[in-house]
């Protein structure tokens, strides 16, 4: 049997459900005489909605075309195009979660390797002419041509392997630092997938000599097979330089890694590896060592992890578990906002240009009603100057923003939600006063981190059209949503509320009326195991690194100086009211705040020596390793009781939560697939395979 | 003619024209697209004409619905990417309409309304058939106002060989014949290809291709082949397939300026507008149209049919042209007739087709300086024609 005999026994069975990607071949005569090209068109068969991807079967489906092409002495050159809108966005994810053992990775890595590589290495040129989305294993097979061409048009180039956890092992890491340069490179590698996947527009992609030349999409198959004939016939020579300063761009990406990462995911260190490598490497070298990585992290529970985060965040957080009927929600054509303060009037901006209707912000005083509105209008005109909103657009929204220093303000309206100091007695007043003034019909909402909901209604008329809008912090920013269902909560309103969370951009996840809901009473958990360890005289940097290998965004003590450790307090505070076995009040913590400190940090991010001095005076230090077993400890148990009190839907609601709430990693799928392959949850929140290799 | 500024043809492309159906070149391409790639071109072969120079995009249309419809040249002007401060509007005068697209851009200019325009056509007749979506008023026929053979262009072809006994259906596919032949000479000759603009082409099953030349030519077409083909519109009839123009998909485009403004941008025109006439005739014999116009345009001009060099007719049918020269006194191999061939050979897709005229004109006169005028000339349904005389400026 051949090596390609091989790969199809092994792989067919895992690839059976496989949109297959086919290669559609159509001879194409070239402008000016230049002779004949196949072009090849890349089409799964669907639109744009679902674009091409390369499982085995559309790999084969490829060679197959490259196969009759190689066969053929009428040809001037061969071509690679996409179907409408869509060029090609890599592998199959489905087809990669399927793959059991390193054997059926690796037969998929060379596969991969042996069908692209064929349009580098045909004795006529090839070219890609890159005419929409170019992600992963699609940019590759356009890296693999001997010339691409990139429409001004393309939304999305990027090769975001290192963000799910992989890296671009057909031939990315070898082809692209050639190409373009090591620095360039390993921005579009390493550094954009890790920074929340930012993606290259077309034109982008073009300066950085991703592609060679740039075409508007109006005709930009003409113009490219234009300047494709112009090339063979010599009349276009493209030049390729040589590039340095491998060794820099190498050692300076490796510190940010470690910024972020801390060692924690393997991928963009294997990555950074692979491009050190490609300097020097030949292309058989260098394309067998993608693959060793390949197969390597394709068996890694990093990457499967980081499959079911990236669904998690691309699926479930589009059709929340347990949401009612979407027919239910009503028409919200009108916004009321009381309190004016900083939160209530990103709330406002936000509001204003999602939902493009009236908002009126109301305080107890006008000068505050003024400050509000007014860090809306500057909001407005940065976002002008920017470029980021027409004059005619900006006009418009400053027109919707209005300021009132009477609830009455809110008569009309149809969402009212409260930004008013987080005081369960405040909020009940603040609430009961709206009731009086807006109509029947009217939603009101809470953007309560920690205040019970049920409480809240409790004095309502009508009890069953308040819900929870948890925003987290910045409004503007932040992909988070937590809503929350009180007892009395109808589903209209419930309806209304996702459907207003959806119109503003944000993921929703439905939350039951639990203390601090699912972000803050995990963060508060951790957090508080943390400060305990310090309290108990574990040296605070013993602690604040101790979880370093997680790769968390932020060490916990960073995490309280940007939260504020007045509002960290308040929240344990409450979170202790209500579960006094489990969280705890730090007297240390409460001194720190009373000194007026912002935090242990001082601004050049050394520590504040005052500060440490407050947590001193524990004798019972701990090891690293030792905070380490009690903070994952203490998340596995807390998870596990929320999940038993019915907090959220499931797990993985939890893990959704905490990655887009509080920007928990996806190699570790959030937390809990982190805390089933560390052992640490007794049994396992998921099924071996959900975000792990199956078994 | 009256006129303040002389109006001058400065360019023009088209498409490659293609066989209307389910296996044709455009089968599976849009209408509005096949413009926008004509106006790019006309702007990137024209690089002294800033595009923000072009005070207007007038495009015709016959069935002006779907991707031929939302006012066609302005939805064109902006897929192409031209600024958004250049309008545009949409004309229907169906074969003809191309041609009415220049000669009312060209009235405006004379006017001082434009300094330039780009006036074309479009017709996907595979997507939108002859006839698509017409209501006629029932009154054409309670009234007798036309003949009921005047809606069916073949029937009126037919009724034009009862009008003219003499021209036969072998006179009619001779001189089909020397069409494709003269067609094909001009292909071998490289005549054609300098103004086609190339149109990427994509279907569902084969993926994307190119159409770099006309579908629709039939070369090697002889007198025996034609004499087997069906008259359809008659049992015994003259009108086959063979001595007519087909039912095609295209795009046709060109750029018209004021003389002075094309000197200044340093634009370099062939050819001059000298006049041009519509006129109407019964319905039911659409295709002597083109006798009264060509005699209204020369009497505008103040010329005589022997001043015109080079005759460029629509060959919507054989018996059409025949009938026209005939008038004139015209032989029908007259070499300065449709010296390329003509529709017969290269398809009508039917409001596209008046700037292929021109296109063809302007390069003949650029082969043959020593020629001064020539008209372009086409018959039009619902019983009309219409001629644009010029003055060659190579």
């Amino acid at each position: 049997m051949s090596e390609l005999d091989n790969w199809r026994a092994l792989l067919s069975e895992r690839a059976a459900d496989e949109v297959v990607t086919k290669a559609l071949v159509r001879d194409v005569r070239l402008p000016g005489g230049a002779g004949t090209m196949a072009l090849i068109t890349l089409d799964n068969g669907f639109d744009h909605t679902r674009p091409n991807t390369f499982g085995p079967h559309g790999l084969f489906a490829l060679n197959g075309a490259l196969s009759e092409i190689a066969e053929r002495t009428d040809l001037a050159a061969v071509g690679v195009t996409g179907k409408p809108f869509v060029f090609a966005v890599g592998a199959d994810l489905k087809g990669a979660a399927a793959l059991r053992t390193r054997e059926e990775a690796l037969a998929v890595a060379r596969l991969g390797h042996h069908v692209f590589r064929r349009l580098g290495e045909l004795p006529i040129p090839s070219f890609a002419f890159v005419n929409g989305a170019a992600m992963g294993g699609g940019l590759e097979v356009a890296l693999h041509c001997t010339y691409r061409t990139i429409s001004s048009g393309v939304p999305a180039v990027a090769l975001p392997e290192c963000f799910l956890g992989l890296v671009p092992g057909w031939g990315g890491t070898q082809l692209l630092p050639r190409l373009i340069g090591p620095a360039d490179a390993i921005k579009l590698i390493i550094e954009n997938p890790l920074a929340q996947n930012r993606m290259t527009k077309g034109r982008q992609a073009y300066e950085l000599g991703v592609a060679d030349a740039l075409f508007e999409p109006a005709d930009f198959l003409e113009e490219s097979l234009r300047w494709a004939a112009q090339v063979i016939g010599g009349e276009v020579v493209v030049e390729r330089p040589e590039h340095d300063g491998w060794d820099k761009a190498v050692a300076d990406a490796r510190f940010l890694v470690d910024m972020k990462l801390r060692g924690a995911a393997p991928a963009p260190y294997r990555a950074l590896d692979l491009i050190a490598r490609a300097r020097t490497a030949t292309r058989d070298e260098g394309f067998a060592a993608e693959d060793e990585a390949l197969a390597d992290l394709l068996t890694g529970d990093e990457l499967r992890a980081g499959l079911y985060a990236f669904d998690l965040v691309q699926r479930r957080a589009k059709q929340p578990a347990g949401a009612p009927d979407p027919a239910l929600a009503r028409k919200v054509g009108k916004v009321g906002i009381v309190g004016a303060g900083l939160m209530a009037s990103q709330m406002a901006l936000l509001f204003a240009r999602r939902l493009e209707v009236p908002v009126v912000l109301t305080d107890v005083d006008q000068a505050r009603i003024d400050k509000g509105v007014t860090y809306v209008r500057d909001e407005i005109g940065k976002l002008l100057a920017k470029g980021r909103l027409s004059r005619d657009q900006a006009n418009r929204l400053t027109s919707l923003v209005t300021g009132s220093p009477s609830k009455d303000a809110f008569a009309d309206a149809d969402f009212v939600i409260e930004a008013v100091f987080e005081d369960l007695a405040v909020k009940k007043q603040v609430l009961a006063e709206v009731e009086a003034v807006v109509g029947p019909s009217c939603a009101l909402a809470t953007n309560t981190s920690s205040l019970s909901l049920t409480a809240m209604g409790a004095e309502l008329a009508r009890p069953e059209r308040l819900v929870g809008f948890h925003f987290f912090n910045p409004v503007a920013v932040m992909p988070l949503l937590e809503i929350v269902a009180g007892a009395a909560t109808d589903a209209a309103t419930l309806a209304t509320a996702l459907a207003v969370g959806r119109t503003l951009k944000k993921s929703s996840v439905l939350v039951k009326d639990a203390p601090a809901f699912v972000v803050n009473r995990l963060l508060t958990r951790f957090m508080g195991e943390v400060v305990a360890a310090v309290d108990e005289g574990t040296p605070l940097e013993t602690a604040e690194h101790a979880l370093d290998g997680l790769g968390l965004p932020m060490t916990p003590f960073a995490l309280l100086q940007l939260v504020g450790p007045a509002v960290g307090l308040h929240v344990a505070r409450t979170l202790h009211e209500a579960f006094p076995e489990r969280f705890g009040v730090s007297r240390n913590l409460a001194e720190l705040v009373a000194a007026g400190k912002p935090g242990v940090y001082l601004p050049d991010l050394t520590l504040d020596a005052e500060a440490v001095a407050l947590f001193a005076g524990g004798d019972r230090p701990s090891t690293a390793g030792q905070v380490r077993e009690r903070v994952l400890a203490a998340l596995a148990e807390e998870i596990r009781i929320m999940l038993d009190e019915g907090v959220v839907a499931a797990a993985q609601d939890i893990d959704l939560c905490m990655i887009l709430g509080a920007g928990w990693p996806f190699h570790l799928g959030g937390i809990t697939p982190y805390l089933d392959r560390s052992g640490i949850a007794q049994p396992r929140f998921l099924p071996p395979g959900v975000a792990s290799v199956p078994a | 003619m009256p006129s303040s500024r002389d109006v001058v043809f400065v360019d023009g492309v088209r498409t490659p024209f293609g066989r209307s159906g389910p296996n044709g070149l455009y089968a599976e391409t849009r209408a509005d697209d096949l413009v926008v790639r004509v106006i790019r071109e006309l702007i990137r072969r024209n690089p002294g004409l800033p595009p923000e120079r072009v005070d207007e995009v007038a495009i015709a249309a016959t069935t002006q619905i779907g991707d031929q419809g939302l006012t066609i040249g302005r939805s064109a002007a902006v897929l192409a990417g031209l600024p958004k401060s250049v309008p545009g509007y949409a004309v229907d005068r169906m074969c003809a309409g191309a041609m009415t697209a220049v000669t009312t851009v060209a009235g405006g200019i004379a006017f001082g309304a434009y300094d330039v325009a780009i006036a074309g056509g479009v017709e996907h007749m595979g997507r939108h058939p002859m006839g698509e979506g017409v209501d006629p008023n029932p009154r054409f026929l309670s009234e007798k106002l036309v003949d009921p053979s005047a809606l069916v262009m073949g029937m009126t072809a037919e009724n034009l060989h009862d009008r003219y006994p003499s021209i036969t259906k072998e006179r009619a596919d001779t001189y089909a014949v020397l069409s494709q032949e003269r067609a094909a000479k001009a292909y071998a000759d490289g005549r054609i290809q300098p103004d086609l603009v190339p149109a990427a082409i994509r279907t569902a099953e084969k993926g994307w291709g190119l159409a770099v030349e006309d579908e629709a030519p039939r070369p090697g077409t002889t007198m025996e082949g034609l004499s087997a083909l069906k008259t359809p519109f008659r049992p015994h009839g003259n009108v086959t397939a063979g001595n007519s123009s087909g039912i095609n998909d295209g795009a046709t485009g060109c750029v018209v300026a004021a003389g002075e403004v094309a000197g200044e941008l340093g634009l370099a025109p062939k050819m001059r507008l000298v006049s041009y006439a519509f006129a109407g005739v019964d319905p039911e014999v659409m295709g002597v149209g083109p006798i009264p116009s060509t005699e209204r345009a020369l009497r505008l001009a103040g010329l005589d049919i022997s001043d015109i060099g080079l005759f460029e007719i629509n060959e919507a049918f054989a018996v059409q042209v025949l009938a026209f020269l005939q008038h004139f006194g015209i032989a029908d191999d007259d070499p300065r007739v449709n010296p390329y061939g003509g529709a017969i050979a290269y398809g009508h897709p039917l409001a596209s087709s008046g700037v292929r005229l021109m296109t063809q004109l302007a390069r003949q006169f650029g082969e043959r300086p020593g020629v001064r005028y020539g008209i372009t000339t086409m018959c039009v349904g619902l019983g009309m024609g219409g001629t644009v005389i010029w003055e060659n400026l190579a």
